[in-house]
């Protein structure tokens, strides 16, 4: 990979320079005309993608992070194109966006909510940043898009399920092409109903922070709206490590049902003991003892193993779908990497593309244009149907995946399979819902900076 | 001058130039060089860091460099008086000055009463009495227990307090800016310099945070010189020998700890009116760790070793972790493929998502081979350049104290 | 009653876990005065042990089978364990399956190695160093430790199953005339109670009946007067560092099916195996084990609902609280020494 030596700053000083050495008062530095934060100048326009790359979620960090070096590829002509070929939009030819060639900054998060805050501030300050993309957490997903919203650049989120991130924390420079807990509810609540009936009686263990307690909302009223009855819901520490006190009680509690409303290392550890507790092999109320577990993802279900099989759970994407755009982004990443790109990887490649779309939509890199372009946009062709990015709260609308545990994989990413692809219209929700904030939710107004 | 003798003078006078040319000081590369870059520090979040961080350890260094007793729980003061700072925001308005000083006088109160009981031990004891206390309000923060207990939100927990648009703010009014301010002038305010191809950019938040921390280190020379500072040092050459003369000791340790409690939560409001968000991982083990992690590396005891080491470890995380492939290409592409290649190979597994390794086998490397902190290799380039009379001087009665 | 009766069992089993490392880090800590933050670090490598006998004992060759595909559409290929092809398929599959407890014989001669050259290349210079010196530098090798084992094994937690021999759980509450399945409990977890038992009685018994135990006893209590006495101690406390990481490792290595490990999972420990050692007291070792077993037994019930109901989130700050309950109460912990670490 080699990068050119020009850049927005090469022409800043030719012009600083021309300009007598002129102090230049303004928050833009050289650009304060052009009315936005960092535009970029020259041929070049930067990026920067805010990622785990120490900590628990790191795995997930550094495969977004490849997805998104092979979206910067795509984007200045390198590589095969992955889904340019088949986004439904054509203005994309290779060339950059707007004719800019696309550098990339990259940041650790560590998925701390203060150090992605400075490690996005210093993208933003030093680097000169348009965009940031990335992260792994909802909580960290809030605050970055909180610091863009206040900076005057566009965030697009990775991954992040919470409600919060388009609900009561929405912003409007800020954009979430991932699903939420809400749409996850709504998925599975049928397809559970078909396969474990109306009454059962489930029992929540929730991470203890703002994600786990939106999730457990959303699904707690998917399975009551089916009948089922909900016996306990518990919170857990983060991080508790061993959940053996927290699932013994589960035995004795009536319950048939376990669902686990935690992500990542939780995921695991809590799946793994509930397992080891001998719950699959139960029987009660003559049902056979159940686990679900909401979100997947496909680097957790691999540290849990067999655990996982028979789970269902759901997911924003897959790369076993086979529509054209989910062929070609899988090829290309695969090509690249040696194996299949996780849902982490899929969303922030996919909001790479989707911004520098509306880019060159827009016609300039000025966020308020690049939101105006984005607001109510319908597409096709990225892997999850036809799809539409919401002006009412900057959250895209598409099918949502139901997933269950592969009983007999064939190889180590053969860990989950498709058991439904559930359409679009049954995940949506009203933008004033009440797990979103209600009506007093708000945008705010497109912030372009000075 | 200033009450200062004239060592402390000349050591005060360079911290006060060093923070106010620190824009200039820390972009020593051209901006659009691969240089610049990478190793430029002197953006306006990054210098804020600088002295907040500062700020915190030089209150840290009161209690643990002047009594020896080591806290491990000091973040927490950091976190109470980041709370209360944006609680101000959401209750007054954004102005800056109501949060600092309700910021100080909470993290005072948790201090006098967290202090009052962990100093009851010494030692071990101590430590772990005060990372017992700090790891509560951490787990009561991250999942807002008190909030839950109320039935509102007092931390909002893990995704961290923050200003809605619908927060009561009585005391704004309507043209105020939507960010913290003092009195109608933005802390993001700034301006940018440009001389050939640099570019210096001078930030209002910044230089308000470094006239505090200015502030906060004047006051620390003046106690470490103080009888109060030469009690605190004799009872941590022996605490019994002092009760014995008659005298009790708790009074001492108190005001120390309280003291230095009250820069935490200085240090805290001030992050918030930097950046008016705020979580409970503030007050995480790891964030107390990382404070006394800051002071030694500097140099225990000394004035501004530790303030040295904030600033390391702040570097470090913010700059090495960005360094990735792509730049080190960018820096070797004059060389041949082979030889770049090699590299970064070489250079990969120390930066970027590996800048942790750098961090830890820089901590053994200093505590190996500079038992006093960074402040020991000041001290050894002043040797070094023949400054050997007037140096050693300063560092072996200014300066230095033994670190236990 | 069987609701009780599971949480203390769990208790113990959390307890057994914390006693461990406990007692592991009061060897290095307690008695030899320094301040081990490594000593998380040398629990992860016992894991790590463990997950690399697995990975070891499932080294494959690999077979092209064209009868199938891989995600691309290639030819897939399959993998076939030297292991089964060396020992017979039943054998070598036996012999994977017992990969956990098999790692053993990798985990003692590790953590020997590792603990002496920690001793003799790092901790040894650092005896008369000030404690703050002895933190940072283990606190950097731990960072070390942990970026090494990053960096071979990547950072997501690593599935480590237990033989299927211990796969399920035992029915205790039909032994005590309950009713079937009232007290079922994972036989693994059985396992490593007994097994953590095991070890804390060996390591009494190494330093209570033997003469090295002896004399490491007397130098904890009075180091100058054993080395007048023209006793080489810096040399017998080299192999309590090494027998300490063994503890660890131990600790560690029987932990991974129940808790993944990944290479952060030192770190998770370390602040309260700390909180152990000092509620145990400073220098003792029956107070670390008992410290280990109160606080776990005293983190299960509070986990429970019934408790939660009352104090909502008590379970997250229960060790804590207990902690400073205990420390006010009795100035040295449960069984602490006078003058150790006081200063």
């Amino acid at each position: 990979m080699s990068k050119s030596n020009f850049s927005r700053r090469g022409v800043l000083k030719t012009g600083a320079i021309a300009g007598a050495g002129l102090a230049l008062p303004t928050y833009l530095r050289a650009d304060g005309h052009s009315g936005f934060t960092n535009a970029p100048q020259g041929d070049t326009v930067k990026i920067g993608f805010n990622v785990p790359q120490t900590g628990p979620y790191a795995e997930e960090g550094l495969d977004e992070l490849r997805a998104q070096e092979l979206a910067v590829e795509h984007l200045n002509g390198m590589g095969d194109g992955g889904m340019l070929n088949t986004f439904s939009e054509k203005n994309l030819d290779g060339t950059g966006i707007l004719g800019k060639k696309v550098e990339f900054v990259t940041g650790d998060t560590q998925t701390k909510s203060d150090v992605a805050r400075a490690s996005a501030q210093s993208m933003i300050q030093k680097d000169g940043c348009i965009m940031i993309n990335g992260g792994s957490s909802s909580g960290v997903a809030v605050a970055v898009q909180g610091l863009c919203q206040e900076a005057g650049v566009i965030f697009m989120a990775g991954l992040t399920h919470s409600n919060d991130t388009t609900g009561k924390d929405r912003k409007a420079n800020g954009f979430r092409h991932f699903f939420n807990g809400y749409m996850s509810g709504a998925a599975l609540g049928p397809v559970l109903e078909n396969e474990y009936g109306n009454e059962r009686r489930a029992y929540h263990l929730t991470a203890d922070y703002n994600w786990g307690w939106t999730q457990q909302e959303s699904i707690q009223a998917a399975t009551e709206a089916i009948g089922w009855q909900t016996a306990e819901t518990v919170l857990t520490p983060v991080g508790a490590g061993d959940f053996s006190s927290y699932i013994a009680p589960v035995l004795n509690s009536g319950a048939d049902t376990l669902i686990l409303n935690h992500y990542g290392g939780d995921m695991v550890n809590s799946l793994t003991q509930a397992v080891q507790f001998g719950l699959r092999d139960k029987q009660v109320n003559g049902k056979d003892f159940t686990i679900i577990v909401p979100l997947y993802s496909e680097l957790m279900a691999a540290g849990a193993g067999s655990n996982i099989q028979g789970v269902f759970g759901s997911m924003n994407w897959n790369w076993q779908l086979q529509d054209e755009g989910t062929k070609a982004f899988v090829k290309s990443f695969g090509e690249k990497y040696g194996f299949p790109p996780s849902n982490a990887a899929h969303t922030c490649y996919v909001q790479t593309l989707l911004y520098a779309d509306a880019v060159t939509r827009a016609g300039t890199f000025n966020p308020c244009g690049v939101v105006e372009a984005l607001e109510d946009f319908d597409f096709d062709g990225m892997g999850n149907g036809p799809t539409t990015y919401r002006g009412a709260d900057h959250q895209c609308f598409k099918d949502v995946l139901v997933m269950k545990g592969k009983e007999n994989p064939t190889n180590q990413y053969d860990t989950l399979e498709i058991v439904e692809v559930t359409p679009r219209a049954q995940v949506e929700y009203a933008a004033d819902h009440p797990m979103f904030g209600g009506a007093e939710a708000s945008l705010g107004d497109c912030n372009p900076g000075a | 001058m200033l009450g200062l003798n004239s060592r402390d003078l000349k050591l005060f006078l360079l911290v006060v130039a060093m923070t106010m040319l620190a824009p200039i000081l820390l972009n020593p590369f051209p901006a659009d060089s691969a240089l610049g870059e990478s190793f430029n520090a002197g953006y306006p979040a990054l210098l804020q860091r600088f002295v907040i961080f500062g700020l915190l350890v030089i209150g840290f260094n009161i209690l643990f460099g002047l009594t020896g007793y080591l806290s491990f729980g000091h973040a927490a003061f950091l976190g109470v008086g980041s709370y209360a700072a944006v609680w101000m925001f959401k209750l007054l308005s954004y102005n800056v000055i109501p949060a600092i000083i309700l910021s100080v006088i909470v993290a005072g109160i948790f201090s006098v009463v967290i202090g009052y009981v962990a100093l009851r031990r010494s030692g071990i004891y101590f430590s772990i009495l005060t990372l017992a206390f700090a790891q509560m309000m951490y787990a009561i923060a991250y999942s807002d227990l008190v909030g839950k207990f109320l039935g509102t939100i007092v931390t909002n927990g893990e995704t961290g307090l923050q200003v809605y648009a619908d927060d009561p703010q009585i005391l704004a009014s309507p043209g105020d800016p939507v960010l913290p301010h003092l009195f109608g002038l933005e802390m993001n305010a700034q301006t940018v310099l440009a001389v050939g191809g640099w570019e210096f950019t001078f930030q209002f938040g910044y230089y308000l945070s470094a006239l505090v921390m200015l502030a906060g280190f004047y006051l620390s020379i003046r106690i470490f010189r103080s009888p109060f500072g030469m009690m605190l040092r004799a009872i941590k050459s022996n605490q019994t020998r002092m009760s014995y003369t008659g005298l009790d000791t708790k009074p001492y340790m108190l005001a120390a700890f309280v003291i230095s409690g009250c820069y935490a939560g200085l240090a805290g409001g001030l992050m918030s009116s930097m950046d008016p968000l705020t979580g409970g991982e503030r007050m995480f083990w790891t964030a107390s760790g990382e404070i006394v992690v800051m002071s030694i590396l500097g140099g225990v005891g000394t004035l501004i070793g530790p303030v040295l080491g904030a600033g390391l470890i702040k570097y470090l995380e913010n700059i090495i972790s960005k360094i990735n492939d792509g730049i080190l290409h960018q820096w070797f592409a004059f060389m041949p493929d082979w030889l770049d290649n090699l590299l970064v190979t070489i250079i990969h597994p120390f930066v970027g998502k590996g800048w942790h390794l750098t961090l830890g086998l820089l901590f053994m490397a200093v505590v190996i081979f500079l038992p006093g902190g960074l402040m020991q290799l000041g001290e050894k380039i002043a040797a070094l350049f023949g400054r050997k009379t007037k140096s050693d001087d300063d560092a072996k009665t200014g300066a230095t104290e033994p670190a236990e | 009653m069987d609701v009780i009766l599971v949480q203390i069992l769990n208790g113990l089993d959390k307890g057994a876990a914390y006693a461990l490392i406990a007692l592991g880090l009061t060897l290095i800590f307690g008695t030899l005065g320094v301040v081990n933050f490594a000593h998380g670090a040398l629990f992860m490598i016992g894991a790590f042990c463990a997950v690399t006998m697995q990975r070891f004992l499932n080294l494959s060759q690999t077979v092209i089978d064209e009868t199938q595909t891989d995600f691309l559409g290639n030819p897939l290929k399959v993998e076939v364990p030297y292991v089964q092809s060396w020992f017979g398929e039943a054998a070598g599959a036996a012999i994977q399956d017992w990969s956990v407890p098999l790692s053993i014989l990798l985990v003692i001669p590790v953590m020997l190695f590792v603990g002496w050259a920690m001793e003799r290349g790092l901790i040894k210079h650092f005896y008369k160093r000030p404690h703050a010196d002895q933190i940072l530098v283990t606190f950097g090798l731990a960072i070390v430790i942990g970026e090494i084992i990053k960096a071979f094994y990547g950072a997501n937690p690593i599935q480590t199953p237990m033989p299927s021999a211990f796969i399920g759980t035992i029915d205790l509450g039909t032994w005590l005339g309950m009713d079937p399945g009232a007290v079922a409990y994972p036989m693994w977890r059985m396992v490593y109670f007994f097994f953590a038992a095991a070890v804390i009685a060996a390591v009494f018994a190494f330093l209570q009946f033997t003469t090295f135990g002896m004399v490491v006893r007397a130098g904890m209590a009075d180091r100058e007067t054993v080395g007048m006495l023209g006793i080489d101690i810096d040399k017998r406390f080299t192999l309590m560092f090494g027998l300490a990481a063994c503890v660890a490792g131990l600790a560690g290595m029987m932990y991974a099916p129940i808790l993944s490990p990944h290479y952060n999972i030192g770190m998770d420990f370390l602040v309260l195996s700390f909180v152990v050692v000092v509620v145990g007291g400073m220098g003792s070792l029956p107070g670390a084990v008992l410290a280990g077993f109160v606080l776990g037994i005293l983190q299960s019930f509070a986990s429970m609902n019934e408790v939660k109901a009352i104090l909502p989130g008590i379970d997250q700050i229960i060790i804590y609280l207990v902690a400073i309950i205990i420390l006010l109460t009795r100035p040295r912990g449960l069984m602490g020494r006078k003058g150790v670490m006081e200063e």
